[in-house]
């Protein structure tokens, strides 16, 4: 996973609440076996005006151009503005992979989905949460129609707006030093194994049940 | 102080704490399907690791598989026309066989929807942490377990190292007291629920349910409350452990026998939350008052009790309420005010995880029995959970009832729950859904979903729209 540190992106915005993965990722696209090549379906039903055709899944597609993502002045966003729950629904990582895929880098909103939040930092995706009124603030900014340019700086744990101003988000610590370094989460908890089998071994003598074979 | 029962389960699997709130559980067992894991097999290959503890590991294919009896009837997954569905599901079956995982394949009898696989085989054990690359795990949690969902970088981290990096959720007691009226079920139970604290209401919350309406329930109606837990934002739902759980778990293919079941027992027996434990949260709702549920909207938030109405924007405090309520409308083609018994549905699906158990086909049954489909109602799907169920079903006639009364019964599979294989909803067409999501989109583009309980899907598939299954006329 690349680290991340500190990110200067354009902000999209989708304002709605309560995104689901089945809205970034609708389930047709996850018959794919790969971890790739999702990015150009991110928010397939709201992007394209055309439904998806799965006997001609190369086929050219209208795009909708009502939607944020296709506007032209959105061009080359990487940082996704959106409200409450962001990501609920389905545990489907592919929803991460999409908007990282499709050049996301970050997305703010006021709370996230337990399990989205989670995957989004193993593929290297920040989920920045800042207060409601906030995101008003800043949804009311992009309204204007004046491009918002973000840094988003996790090292400090900051969101630097144009006017020089930063605000303050926290993110787990943990979390939030794997992503800096770009840490592997296995190469790290691998290093426990001793831990692990130390465990395994007390584990068993209490609940030796658990470790009977499974006869299929 | 004393303990929850979801402190009892962390403190029991608990590897390591660190300092900075991030902890390592070690996970008892995995459950595995053929969508969120061939990318985690991959990354496993590439990384040259093996799984950790193979019998901690019980794969089965579900979500991508044919419902159609005649494709079913086929060998192995040649009959699955879908190109694309029909590699994913081999390689499945490709990863199984070269990691040495336990699979229980499409052609076996007690193959089935993970999270009903699962109870029925004893895979699913009390006091187990359980995890799945899907977000319904919290099903399990039903039997005392700690359950919930994984991505698939999680799945890849389970099968590598048999824990997950995870950190401790806020403890959040759902207490659900008095009896429950006629026609109410464990479905009608969860959606109030959901409608009362909203769909992000229990985000980082471990929801324990209890109270007499929890404890009155079967095993399978248990399954169906933590099933929809995550749909209050819950990764994990719970029931502590009673006469009930261990009735059901004894003699299961998977369970432990002889001295290992008295040990078993004894420590299952002390799988509840402690008299004096103290929880983040609490709700309390009188179950007693709690009507059969109907969803209206795109949320499963969205929802009112049968002789509700749809809401009016004029009730709701803010913008961004109002503008959520009419997008929903407009995609669910309704009018503010409208009273949800005018609703008419063409389509109605009984399955998927959250509802397609034998007691859940047995109610849908007892209501279709000497009725027929609704003339305006074009299909109705019936999906037994597992191979198991729907041979417990054809052997008590239920099929022939279903059939008899111009409705499909299928094989066992997901299926229209999220509407990855053939079975969908087709745009601008309204389902009667027993499933567990009714988000734009979910069970086919443009579909338009109303989650209710079996045996309200089973009357509106004879009444042709959203009736009290008890005043349904004989």
């Amino acid at each position: 996973m690349a680290p991340f540190t500190v990110h200067d992106g354009l902000v999209v915005p989708l304002d709605r609440s309560n995104v689901d993965t089945d809205l970034i990722i609708p389930k047709q696209f996850l018959k794919s076996i790969k971890r790739t090549g999702f990015g150009p379906n991110l928010f397939d039903e709201l992007r394209y005006s055309d439904a998806y055709d799965e006997l001609n899944p190369d086929g050219a597609r209208i795009s909708n151009p009502d939607f944020s993502l296709n506007k032209p002045e959105y061009a080359g966003a990487s940082i996704l503005l959106s409200r409450e729950n962001f990501g609920c629904g389905s545990s489907r990582e592919h929803a991460v992979w999409a908007l990282c895929q499709f050049g996301i880098q970050c997305v703010i909103a006021p709370s996230f989905a337990d399990i989205f939040k989670n995957n989004a930092f193993k593929s290297g995706l920040l989920p920045v949460e800042l207060p409601e009124a906030l995101v008003d603030n800043l949804f009311a900014h992009v309204s204007t129609g004046k491009p918002l340019n973000l840094s988003v700086d996790l090292n400090n744990e900051e969101v630097r707006l144009p006017s020089g101003e930063a605000v303050q988000f926290s993110v787990d610590p943990f979390r939030r030093q794997c992503l800096l370094k770009g840490l592997d989460d296995i190469g790290i908890t691998l290093e426990r194994v001793d831990a692990i089998a130390a465990f395994e071994d007390k584990h068993r003598g209490v609940q030796p049940w658990l470790f009977n074979e499974v006869v299929v | 102080m004393g303990l929850t029962l979801y402190d009892k389960l962390w403190d029991a699997h608990l590897v390591d704490q660190r300092d900075d709130g991030s902890a390592l559980i070690y996970i008892d067992r995995h459950l595995i399907h053929e969508v969120t894991s061939p990318q985690a097999f991959e990354g496993l290959r590439l990384a040259g690791r093996q799984p950790r503890r193979l019998h901690a590991n019980v794969a089965v294919p579900d979500h991508n598989v044919s419902t159609d009896p005649n494709e079913r009837a086929l060998a192995g997954y040649s009959g699955v026309a879908d190109a694309t569905s029909r590699l994913q599901l081999e390689t499945l079956n490709d990863n199984c066989n070269d990691f040495n995982i336990p699979l229980i394949d499409l052609a076996d009898q007690r193959q089935g929807i993970v999270h009903v696989m699962g109870p029925e085989q004893g895979a699913t054990l009390p006091g187990m942490t359980i995890v799945c690359g899907d977000s319904h795990t919290s099903t399990h949690g039903a039997f005392g377990a700690l359950a919930h969902g994984i991505g698939t970088s999680e799945v890849e981290h389970v099968l590598a190292t048999q824990c997950l990096l995870t950190q401790k959720m806020s403890n959040f007691r759902v207490l659900l007291e008095g009896d429950v009226q006629l026609g109410v079920s464990a479905k009608d139970l969860a959606l109030a629920v959901i409608g009362e604290i909203g769909t992000a209401g229990a985000t980082g919350c471990a929801v324990e349910f209890a109270g007499s309406a929890v404890t009155a329930l079967s095993m399978e109606g248990r399954m169906t409350l933590c099933n929809m837990a995550i749909e209050a934002g819950a990764r994990a739902g719970m029931i502590a452990v009673d006469e009930t759980t261990l009735e059901y778990v004894k003699d299961r293919p998977m369970a432990p026998r002889g001295a290992q079941w008295a040990l078993a027992e004894a420590y299952w027996q002390t799988l509840h939350s402690d008299d004096d434990a103290v929880f983040d949260r609490e709700l309390r709702l009188d179950a007693s008052k709690i009507e059969p549920q109907v969803t209206w909207g795109t949320s499963p938030e969205m929802v009112s009790s049968i002789n509700g109405r749809v809401p009016s924007q004029q009730s709701l405090p803010d913008e961004t309420s109002k503008k959520s309520l009419a997008r929903a409308l407009e995609y669910m083609g309704l009018e503010e005010g409208m009273a949800l018994t005018d609703i008419e549905v063409d389509m109605v699906f009984i399955g998927s995880c959250t509802n397609a158990r034998i007691e859940d086909m047995r109610v849908a049954a007892s209501i279709v029995q000497g009725r027929c489909k609704a003339a305006n109602v074009e299909r109705v799907l019936v999906v037994p959970g597992s191979g198991l169920v729907k041979a417990q079903a054809e052997a008590e006639g239920l099929d022939k009832i279903f059939e008899a009364a111009g409705m499909e019964w299928r094989a066992p599979g997901c299926s229209m729950c999220l509407a990855m294989n053939a079975d969908k909803l087709a745009p601008g067409k309204r389902c009667a859904s027993t499933s567990n999501r009714n988000f734009e989109g979910r069970q086919g583009s443009g579909g338009r979903t109303h989650l209710v309980s079996p045996a309200m899907a089973a009357t509106a598939a004879v009444a042709g729209r959203f009736v009290h299954p008890s005043t349904l006329e004989i």
